[in-house]
C-alpha cells in the first residue's frame, strides 16, 4: 500500500467497518428472528415485549398469557420470515465482502472470487456432492448390508414391481407426452390463434402434481353400478353401456398405472408442445417449399424433412421428460401410496425412508434411481454438444 | 380488343365465383383441422373446468350429479353456487395456514438461492481465479445428480442440529437443490454480456462488488425473473422436500402437503377437495396468466434440470 493512497484506504477502511457493523447487526437480528420462527408463542411473546417497552405492561401479560389469533401469528411469522430471508442473504455477501475489504488489496484480490461463489460452494458440498457420496457409502455399510439393501432392490418383488411400472411410466409417458406435444404443434401451427390454443395445452404446467393428482382422482371418481357416475371418464364410459371402472380401488396391472401416467401426460405435453413449437417454426420456409415444388405431399413434407430437422430437439425434450418421469413421486404418492400394483422406484424409496425408516435400503434406492438417470443424461448432453449447445 | 374485354369480363365473374368458392372451400377445407383444434384444447380444459365448477356446488349437489349437470340450468344461482367450501377449507381444513406457510417457504426459497447464484455466475464468468473451471464444471456436473442422492443424509444432519421441521431447514435445503441451475442459467446470461462493459468499469476504478450491483444485476433482470418463476413454480408445487423436511404438522405445513392430508382423510368430500385444490392452484396461474413470456422462458431454460 503507498503512502498517498492511505487517506483513501482508511476512508475505505472505515466505510467497511461501517458495513460489516452493520451486516453484523443484521445477522444477530436474524439469529434472533429465527428463534422467534421456531417457537409457536413467538410472535405473542415478540409483540408483548413491544408492549413492554411501550409500557403497556398489562396489555403484554394479557397477551402473553392467551397467546394471538393464530392466524395472525403466522402473518408475523411471515413478515420476520422473509425479513431473514431477503436480509441474511443480503447481509451475508456485504458482511463478506467488508471482510475481504479489511484484507488490504492484494489479498482482497486474491480472496473476493472465492467470497463470491464461497456461499454456492459451501451450500452444493453440504447438500449435494457430501450426501451423495454418504449415499453411496451408506447403501454398502447401513446394518445388514448388502444384503438386506442391495440384496432388497435387486430381488424382492416390490423393487421388481417398481422396476417393471417405471419402464412403462418411461415408454408410455414419454411416448405420450413427446407425440402429443409433436401433433399438437404441428396442428396449432396452422391455425389463426396459435398463441391462445397454446395456452389451454400449457396450463397444466403451473399446477402442482398433488393438485393435478385431485383433479384427477375427481375425473376418476367411481360409483357403484346404477348410480350415477360424477367422474367424467366413468360417465362418459358407461354412457358407451360398459360398466363402471373402479380405477385405483383394486388391483388390475395395467390399467391403474396406465390412468396415472394419463395425469403426467397431461401435465407434460404443454412442455412438450411450447419447446417443439419453436423448433418447428426454426425450419425454413425456403426449405419446405423446395420440397412442395418438388412434388412432395405433406406427409412426406413432415416426415421426411421437418422430423430429420428437428430431431436434435426431439431428443432433447424426450430424455428431459423421461428422466422426470423417472423421478415420479408425487402423483404415485398422493394416488395409490403404491399400492394396487402402482408401486414405482421412487414412491419405494420414500416408503422406505419416512415408513420403515429403513435408510440403508432407502440410499440404495436412491444410488438405483441416480444410476439411471446417468445414461438419460449422457445421451442429453451428448445430443446438446452435437448441436453446439452448452460448449 | 373483344377477345380480350371478354376474357377480362369472363375472368372476373369466375373470379368473383371462385374466390367465394375458393373460400368456401378453404373454410370447409380446414374444419376438420378446426375441430381437432378445439377438440384438444376442451379435452385438456375439461379436468381443470370440473374441478372448478364443483368447487362451487353445495356439496350434495356434487355427491349426488355429474358437475357437468350444473351446466345445463347455471343461472340458478342461489341454490346451486356457493362460497361454502372455500370458507370451509379455509378455516376448519387449515388451508389458510397452509397458504401463508406455502409463502413463508417459497420467498426465501427463491430470494436465497438467486442471490447466491448470481453473484457465483458473475464470478465464474468475469473473474479469472485458481480452480476456476474445475469448479464450474462439477457445478454442472451436478445437475446429473437426483435430490434424492441427498434426502437421507441431509435428514441425519438436520436431526443432529435439529432442524427438522424448521423453515430455515427447508430453505437451506431448497436453496443447495435449486443451486446447480440457477448458476448454470445465470452463467449462460450474464457470461453473454458485452465485454465492453466490465472494461470501461474496470477503468472508472470500480470493484467487482460495484460492477456486481450496479451493472450485472441490473442488465441481468430477465434472467434473474425467468428463473425465480421457474424456482418459484417448483417450490410452491414441491410435496417430497416439503413432506420430508417441514412434516404436515399444523404449524409448518405447506398446501401441497396439507392438501394430500385433505385427500388421506376426506377423500370422499369432494366439496373439500375441489375447494382445497384450486386453492393450492391459484398464485401459480395468476403467475402463469400475468408473467407469460417469462413463464414460458424460464420452462424452455430450466429444461436441462436433471
Amino acid at each position: 500500500m503507498a503512502p498517498p493512497a492511505s487517506g483513501l484506504n482508511r476512508r475505505r477502511l472505515a466505510l467497511g467497518a461501517g458495513r460489516l457493523a452493520l451486516a453484523a447487526a443484521i445477522a444477530a437480528a436474524v439469529f434472533v428472528g429465527l428463534g422467534l420462527v421456531r417457537d409457536p408463542d413467538g410472535p405473542a411473546n415478540l409483540y408483548a415485549f413491544l408492549l413492554d417497552l411501550l409500557g403497556q405492561s398489562t396489555v403484554a401479560a394479557g397477551l402473553r398469557d392467551d397467546g394471538i389469533d393464530p392466524l395472525h401469528a403466522k402473518l408475523t411469522i411471515m413478515v420476520i420470515a422473509l425479513a431473514i430471508g431477503v436480509g441474511g442473504v443480503w447481509a451475508l455477501f456485504a458482511g463478506l465482502n467488508s471482510l475481504v475489504d479489511l484484507l488490504g488489496q492484494t489479498w482482497s484480490r486474491r480472496i473476493r472470487p472465492y467470497m463470491f461463489i464461497g456461499p454456492a460452494v459451501f451450500m452444493l458440498l453440504v447438500y449435494l456432492v457430501v450426501p451423495a457420496v454418504a449415499t453411496i457409502v451408506a447403501s454398502f455399510t447401513e446394518k445388514g448390508a448388502p444384503e438386506k439393501t442391495w440384496g432388497y432392490v435387486l430381488t424382492s418383488p416390490e423393487m421388481w414391481m417398481a422396476f417393471r411400472n417405471n419402464l412403462i411410466w418411461m415408454v408410455v409417458g414419454t411416448a405420450g407426452s413427446v407425440g402429443i406435444g409433436l401433433a399438437v404443434a404441428a396442428l396449432f401451427d396452422r391455425i389463426k390463434r396459435e398463441a391462445l390454443a397454446k395456452v389451454f395445452i400449457f396450463l397444466p404446467l403451473a399446477i402442482s402434481m398433488v393438485g393435478a393428482s385431485v383433479i384427477w382422482r375427481f375425473m376418476y371418481a367411481w360409483q357403484p353400478e346404477g348410480e350415477t357416475q360424477i367422474g367424467l371418464v366413468n360417465a362418459a364410459w358407461t354412457a358407451l353401456g360398459n360398466e363402471p371402472v373402479a380405477l385405483m380401488q383394486v388391483s388390475s396391472p395395467p390399467v391403474n398405472t396406465m390412468a396415472l401416467i394419463v395425469i403426467m401426460i397431461w401435465l407434460q405435453t404443454g412442455f412438450a408442445m411450447v419447446i417443439l413449437s419453436a423448433a418447428l417454426k426454426g425450419v425454413p420456409s425456403e426449405v419446405l417449399e423446395a420440397a412442395r415444388s418438388d412434388g412432395a405431399n405433406e406427409r412426406q413434407v413432415f416426415f421426411r424433412i421437418v422430423l430429420p430437422m428437428i430431431r436434435g430437439t426431439l431428443i432433447a425434450v424426450a430424455t428431459t421428460v423421461s428422466i422426470a418421469i423417472l423421478k415420479v413421486f408425487d402423483i404415485v404418492y398422493v394416488m395409490t401410496g403404491g399400492r394396487f400394483e402402482t408401486e414405482v422406484i421412487a414412491n419405494r424409496m420414500f416408503t422406505e425412508m419416512f415408513q420403515f425408516r429403513n435408510f440403508g435400503r432407502a440410499s440404495a434406492i436412491a444410488v438405483v434411481l441416480f444410476v439411471a438417470v446417468v445414461p438419460i443424461m449422457y445421451v442429453n448432453i451428448r445430443n446438446l454438444r452435437r448441436q453446439g449447445i452448452g460448449k | 380488343m373483344t377477345a380480350i374485354s371478354r376474357a377480362g369480363g369472363a375472368g372476373g365473374g369466375s373470379g368473383g365465383r371462385g374466390h367465394g368458392s375458393r373460400v368456401v372451400r378453404r373454410f370447409v377445407g380446414r374444419l376438420p383441422l378446426r375441430a381437432a383444434v378445439i377438440l384438444i384444447t376442451v379435452a385438456w380444459s375439461l379436468p381443470t373446468a370440473g374441478l372448478l365448477i364443483s368447487s362451487f356446488r353445495p356439496a350434495n349437489d356434487i355427491r349426488t350429479t355429474g358437475w357437468w349437470d350444473a351446466l345445463l340450468h347455471p343461472f340458478e344461482a342461489a341454490t346451486q353456487w356457493t362460497l361454502a367450501n372455500y370458507e370451509a377449507v379455509l378455516s376448519a381444513d387449515g388451508m389458510a395456514g397452509a397458504f401463508i406457510n406455502s409463502l413463508v417457504v417459497t420467498i426465501p426459497s427463491v430470494v436465497i438461492p438467486i442471490t447466491m447464484a448470481a453473484y457465483a455466475a458473475y464470478a465464474f464468468a468475469w473473474i479469472r481465479f485458481p480452480g476456476r473451471s474445475l469448479l464450474f464444471a462439477v457445478v454442472v456436473g451436478l445437475l446429473v445428480v437426483p435430490l434424492q442422492m441427498s434426502l437421507v443424509p441431509v435428514l441425519r444432519m438436520y436431526s443432529a442440529v435439529d432442524l427438522n421441521g424448521t423453515f430455515l431447514g427447508v430453505w437451506l435445503a431448497h436453496t443447495g437443490f435449486g443451486l446447480p441451475l440457477a448458476i448454470f442459467l445465470l452463467y449462460n446470461y450474464i457470461s453473454q454480456l458485452p465485454v465492453d462493459l466490465f472494461e470501461s468499469a474496470a477503468i472508472d476504478g470500480a470493484s467487482h462488488f460495484q460492477v456486481f450491483r450496479r451493472i450485472v444485476v441490473p442488465l441481468s433482470v430477465p434472467a434473474l425473473a425467468s428463473f425465480a418463476i421457474l424456482q418459484f413454480l417448483w417450490i410452491w408445487n414441491d410435496l417430497l422436500i416439503a413432506l420430508v423436511y417441514l412434516g404436515t404438522t399444523e404449524a409448518v405445513a405447506v398446501m401441497p402437503a396439507q392438501l394430500n392430508e385433505l385427500v388421506g382423510t376426506r377423500g370422499e368430500a369432494w366439496h373439500i377437495l375441489t375447494a382445497g385444490a384450486f386453492v393450492t392452484m391459484v398464485v401459480p396461474l395468476l403467475v402463469f396468466l400475468g408473467l407469460q413470456r417469462y413463464f414460458v422462458r424460464g420452462i424452455v431454460a430450466g429444461s436441462v434440470k436433471g
